[in-house]
């Protein structure tokens, strides 16, 4: 503080203000007060993180990628079926949720605008976001399951699905509300109809932010386990078809860590690791395109 | 000399062809440099802004001006990879010290942005606003002060009925004028305006003008502005810059009647820029 240089004759830009000393101490408190509040967050999420590695490091090995999972009180086997299972149901998922998630909020944002139906669509759509995953997976259970005469890993992709509308519909919707206004204008002024200023022009201007919302839709349904335990369950052994049970990832360190046995205790924490691995790789990724949105 | 498009009028103390009374420095800039990251955006920027005089930046767009300007009140200082070298002396304060007090130096130089930014609050708040964070004053007292700064702002007579109103409820060139009454407000010594009229229609832009030569009277004013005449009008020395550099310092009336660079010339005439 260059304080006395500051202190000019009679006005009242002084620091040594009592008004203005008082700002700054409190200021100084407050400041305080926000940086122990994040400190305290970031404390358990390190130790979270921390204990993860920690135990989930020690069970990694070859072997859980290339065994199928073990029966009970087995000291070998891994997690090949259940990572296999987890990427189909989670792929199937995405694929199925996010075109329609984008379609719909294509509507919301470019065609619907002025509607009565699209504030009616928003509001259902928030409930839908935030809709606790169990009532979905519950859902689908009555919906496909019980029709279907059982468990399968296509009820599960369905029930993922469920997950992956609403996000990548707010997503899509608010990305394409960013594109300017004059974007539209212009081409529209050179001749385009209204599909082609949507998908050359709204949707280029909106691209990385259109897949960062499906990025980070996958990354949510990732490590869903309620959605799947009434619809594809799990399955103990290898297993690629979409009509019968289908073992997962989730699923899998549910039933693991709750058991009595200390390998199948280890292949969770190794199962929880590889989740996390997957989730912290598609929001990183997702941030990178963020980024290069904001430079471009 | 080519016959020269802008009309040089008498600016606020100018003897028109003779050259200005030397004012005392306000501001000095020595061996000025400036970084935007690794870009180096203005080069040993050397020029002093005399006391109570208007002081008008010229040049094309990318040349630094505005960059200069937001020197003067450390505003880059918001934004990471920013950085300044040289010195910058606001009186006896160095304006580039590290430990100086931003909040003390914004005080004391104001600044107009581009476009208006009124506060989202009533007209009488947005004056009384910025008074009440260094000073405690009574009712009656405050509505003195937010008369006189309005007035200040010669925006007084068009608000005086409403002064509940929201900000926001004036027209452009009203909001203008109420943001230089909120700068005037808190007795700042120095001004920064960064092209306070380039969104506005004519009629605002004549009104804010006259503003400016009225304020020279007690506050030292620099401004940015991509309007030659508004320079030549209202300003008594002109820096024509280029590309990051200062290339010439001058009083208003040679600069826009007898440039001694080229590239001066062939700016304020109209051939490049």
């Amino acid at each position: 503080m260059t304080s006395v240089e500051m202190s000019t004759v009679d006005t009242p830009v002084n620091p040594v203000n009592p008004i203005y000393a008082r700002r700054r101490r409190r200021d100084l408190v407050v400041r305080g007060l926000c940086i122990a509040a994040a400190a305290f967050g970031v404390t358990w999420l390190a130790l979270i993180l921390f204990t993860l590695f920690y135990n989930g490091l020690a069970g990694l090995s070859l072997q859980v990628f290339t065994a199928d999972t073990p029966p009970p009180g087995a000291s070998e086997g891994g997690l090949r079926n259940a990572i296999v299972g987890s990427i189909m149901m989670t792929v199937i998922g995405v694929g199925i949720g996010a075109p329609l998630g984008l379609f719909a909020g294509t509507y919301l944002a470019e065609y619907g605008r002025n509607d009565r139906l699209t504030s009616v669509i928003r509001f259902i759509n928030d409930i839908l976001l935030s809709a606790p995953s169990i009532i979905i997976g519950l859902f689908i259970y009555g919906a496909v399951v019980v029709p279907m005469g059982g468990f399968s890993a296509i009820a599960g992709a369905l029930a993922l699905a469920v997950i992956v509308i609403p996000v990548v519909l707010r997503t899509t919707e608010d990305m394409l509300l960013l594109v300017p206004n004059p974007l539209r204008e212009a081409a529209s002024a050179l001749g385009l109809p209204r599909s082609l200023v949507i998908r050359r022009i709204a949707y280029r201007a909106a691209r990385s932010g259109l897949i960062t919302g499906v990025l980070l839709a996958t990354a949510r349904v990732a490590g869903e386990t309620a959605p799947l335990l009434f619809t594809a369950l799990s399955n103990q052994f290898w297993s690629l078809n979409l009509s019968k049970t289908m073992a997962n990832l989730p699923v899998t360190i549910n039933n693991f860590v709750q058991s009595p046995y200390a390998y199948w205790k280890q292949l969770a924490w190794s199962g929880a690791l590889l989740i996390t691995l997957a989730v912290l790789a598609l929001n990183v990724g997702a941030r990178i395109l963020g980024a290069e949105r904001k430079t471009k | 000399m080519t016959e020269l498009s802008v009309s040089v009028s008498q600016p606020a103390h100018a003897l028109h062809g003779q050259p200005l009374p030397e004012a005392p420095a306000k501001v000095t800039a020595r061996n000025l440099n400036f970084y935007y990251g690794d870009h180096h955006a203005l080069k040993n920027i050397n020029l002093t802004l005399g006391t109570n005089r208007v002081t008008a930046f010229i040049g094309p767009s990318g040349c630094g001006k505005s960059t200069l300007l937001r020197i003067f009140n450390r505003m880059y200082d918001l934004y990471p990879g920013q950085r300044a070298t040289g010195q910058l002396m606001l009186d006896n304060t160095n304006i580039l010290d590290p430990k100086l007090d931003l909040n003390l130096l914004r005080a004391r130089v104001g600044m107009v942005f581009q476009k208006p930014t009124p506060f989202p609050m009533t007209i009488y708040e947005n004056i009384a606003f910025g008074i009440r964070l260094y000073e405690k004053i009574s009712k009656s007292e405050m509505d003195d002060r937010v008369e006189k700064a309005l007035r200040g702002g010669a925006l007084w007579n068009e608000v005086k009925d409403k002064l509940n109103a929201s900000g926001l409820s004036l027209s452009g060139g009203q909001q203008q004028r109420l943001c230089i009454a909120r700068t005037v407000a808190v007795r700042p010594e120095v001004i920064l305006f960064d092209e306070p009229c380039s969104a506005l229609d004519p009629i605002s832009t004549a009104k804010v003008e006259e503003l400016i030569q009225e304020l020279s009277e007690n506050y030292t004013i620099a401004i940015v502005t991509h309007n030659m005449q508004q320079a030549a009008r209202v300003s008594d020395k002109t820096a024509f810059m280029y590309l990051g550099e200062l290339i010439e310092f001058d009083d208003t009336s040679k600069i826009f009647t007898s440039p001694s660079d080229r590239r001066t010339q062939d700016y304020i005439t109209g051939r490049f820029g």
